[in-house]
């Protein structure tokens, strides 16, 4: 019994050293966003805490992180609903309506082939398009190229939680004479309403978070907060204090997010692998 | 990537409504299957067509030049297309390997005690969610050469401070270490959902047959996680291979090209030097190896099916 108590100890230690490791440089940055240039070149640990980065990030003149943070939000936003709308219908046509094992096949490897490829190799081509129609440096074209990047993943995900929708009510439905699209929003909607969540927050996040197609299909003023936050770090002279306060603001979604919805966000990570 | 076989509707009595069936079953795929043709596949041939061509831009039309084969010819003479496959190769296995066998450990000591296990899980979510570019600014400053807190630390062992991203023997272990700490929590997530799922009653049998803690890991859980290991690894394999973001930040792919990867020889070539037609080979060649190791993935384990 005491050993059954030490090796839990121990378990505990060893996690919560773990947890430490990974909590740390996240809370050291954003730290490092409320101190002076000079405080973090001296390496002072106790310091007093200033605004001036944040000030500076967010109400300079010189400074485009608040259209940047809009920006995200529109181009996430967006391409989310977008990517739930779409993905719901297909992962219920597909999984749920008889097509012909073929057509099921090669678009699903095809979603898994066209997920391996970089995105960077996507990028010039979607670019090269893009730019031929007009729709470069729009948020027209990030839109659709986030809603792209992220729509197989959406599939499958959905995918799971529709094939999950008892068959009973949907011939229950079917007899009732509910069209299809009635059978969807009264029916299979409210079911995978936690499989909506999940998708959603995980197509947000990847969309908020998403650097390299961003950094070639935007301009100054379409510019995502990644692309922004690269800026800081290409500069010269390196604004560090200012890189890590524009860095603390841009994981607020997704702390937000964390904090409302961490089960959607577990189920959404491992629904897929386990299923 | 769960691809299952489809669940047929049973069609109901009434009449219409198999027509119906047609009509939705076809409007309800119907976006999708745009989305991927128009952007996905339209992209490729994009690409493919381009990159036989030397492309310049006059305004918004491109003047397309024919050159043949000529970009694919010089693809295995370019220094950094070379250095960026071998160290992609070199940064995908390890960093992932690292990331399997940590993430292992610590689900496994996770899923054998009792309490805290949502307060563990929430916090080792945490690196998922930050932007690869904010993982990258967080250890350029951790690792900066004059104040970050790994020469702190260093240091504190009474060791000299080490240019980390700045010299070529250690940035590429440096960008690997920094992978490591974003993705292991991931592997992590994965593997205690996995042995979360276990069947019990399996452990039971092994302690009546006693088996002490080793044999129950090596006979009981590694078998029967085998398919939460592969899909974990296949994930990560294939985000490894396409990183991006943190190179890009960290060391923009020097110094020299010991960071040099891929994605960024391709962002290079392409978007950098604005080498339209060479990059879009470079990339072909890149989707092309990309295929080549799926197929070859699923040939083994059809082989391996084929055999059990």
């Amino acid at each position: 019994m005491r050993r059954m108590h030490l090796s839990r100890l121990m378990g505990h230690a060893v996690l919560v050293i773990a947890a430490l490791v990974v909590l740390f440089p996240v809370v050291w940055v954003v730290a490092a966003g409320f101190r002076t240039p000079i405080s973090l070149l001296m390496g002072e640990f106790a310091f007093s805490p200033v605004l001036m980065n944040f000030a500076e990030v967010l109400f300079s003149k010189t400074s485009d992180f608040l259209l940047n943070y809009r920006n995200s939000l529109l181009v996430g936003i967006t391409s989310t609903a977008l990517c739930l709308l779409i993905g719901t219908t297909a992962a219920w046509s597909l999984y749920r309506m008889r097509w012909h094992p073929w057509v099921l096949h090669s678009f699903l490897g095809w979603t898994i082939i066209f997920h391996m490829i970089p995105p960077i190799a996507l990028a010039g081509a979607w670019y090269t398009m893009a730019r031929s129609v007009g729709l470069d440096n729009t948020f027209t074209g990030l839109i659709l190229a986030h809603t792209t990047l992220n729509l197989p993943m959406a599939i499958w995900l959905m995918g799971v939680f529709v094939r999950d929708v008892p068959q009973e009510l949907i011939e229950a439905a079917r007899i009732d004479g509910a069209s299809t699209p009635v059978l969807l929003g009264r029916i299979v909607v409210p079911i995978i309403r936690p499989g909506l969540a999940a998708t959603g927050v995980l197509t947000f996040v990847f969309s908020w978070n998403e650097f390299a197609v961003a950094l070639n299909l935007t301009m100054k003023q379409t510019a995502t907060v990644p692309v922004a936050i690269a800026k800081f770090a290409q500069d010269y002279e390196i604004q560090y204090t200012q890189m890590a306060a524009s860095a603390a603001l841009s994981i607020v979604p997704a702390l937000v997010l964390l904090v409302i919805g961490q089960r959607f966000i577990v189920s959404g990570l491992t629904k897929g692998a386990i299923k | 990537m769960p691809i299952g076989e489809p669940r047929a509707v049973a069609s109901s009595g009434k009449r219409g409504s198999l027509l119906d069936d047609q009509v939705w079953r076809w409007a309800t795929f119907a976006p999708a299957l745009l989305f991927m043709l128009g952007l996905s596949v339209l992209p490729l041939v994009n690409l493919v067509a381009t990159s036989f061509h030397q492309v310049s831009w006059v305004g918004a039309s491109a003047v397309w030049q024919p050159v043949g084969t000529a970009h694919y010819e010089a693809l295995p003479n370019d220094p950094l297309f070379r250095a960026g496959l071998l160290n992609t190769v070199i940064f995908a296995v390890s960093a992932v390997g690292g990331q399997m066998v940590l993430g292992f450990a610590l689900a496994l000591l996770c899923s054998r005690i009792r309490g805290g296990r949502i307060f563990y899980r929430t916090i080792f979510i945490l690196p998922i969610l930050i932007p690869g570019i904010v993982i990258g600014a967080i250890w350029k400053l951790m690792l900066n050469f004059d104040f970050g807190l790994v020469n702190k630390i260093v240091s504190l062992f009474g060791l000299m401070p080490h240019d980390w991203l700045g010299s070529p023997a250690t940035a590429l272990f440096s960008v690997i270490i920094v992978d490591i700490w974003h993705w292991t929590p991931f592997c992590f997530l994965l593997f205690l959902a996995g042995l979360e799922s276990l069947p019990q009653d399996v452990y039971e049998a092994a302690q009546i047959d006693g088996a002490n803690r080793w044999q129950e890991l090596r006979y009981v859980t590694v078998p029967l996680m085998v398919p939460t290991i592969v899909v974990t690894f296949a994930f990560r394999l294939v985000l490894a291979f396409k990183v991006f973001d943190e190179v890009y930040l960290l060391t923009g792919g020097g110094p020299g090209t010991s960071t040099e990867v891929i994605s960024f020889t391709l962002y290079q070539r392409f978007f950098t030097e604005d080498r339209v037609g060479y990059g879009s080979a470079m990339g072909v060649a890149v989707i092309f190896l990309v295929s080549l190791l799926l197929v070859v993935a699923l040939n083994t384990r059809r082989k391996r099916e084929g055999m059990a």
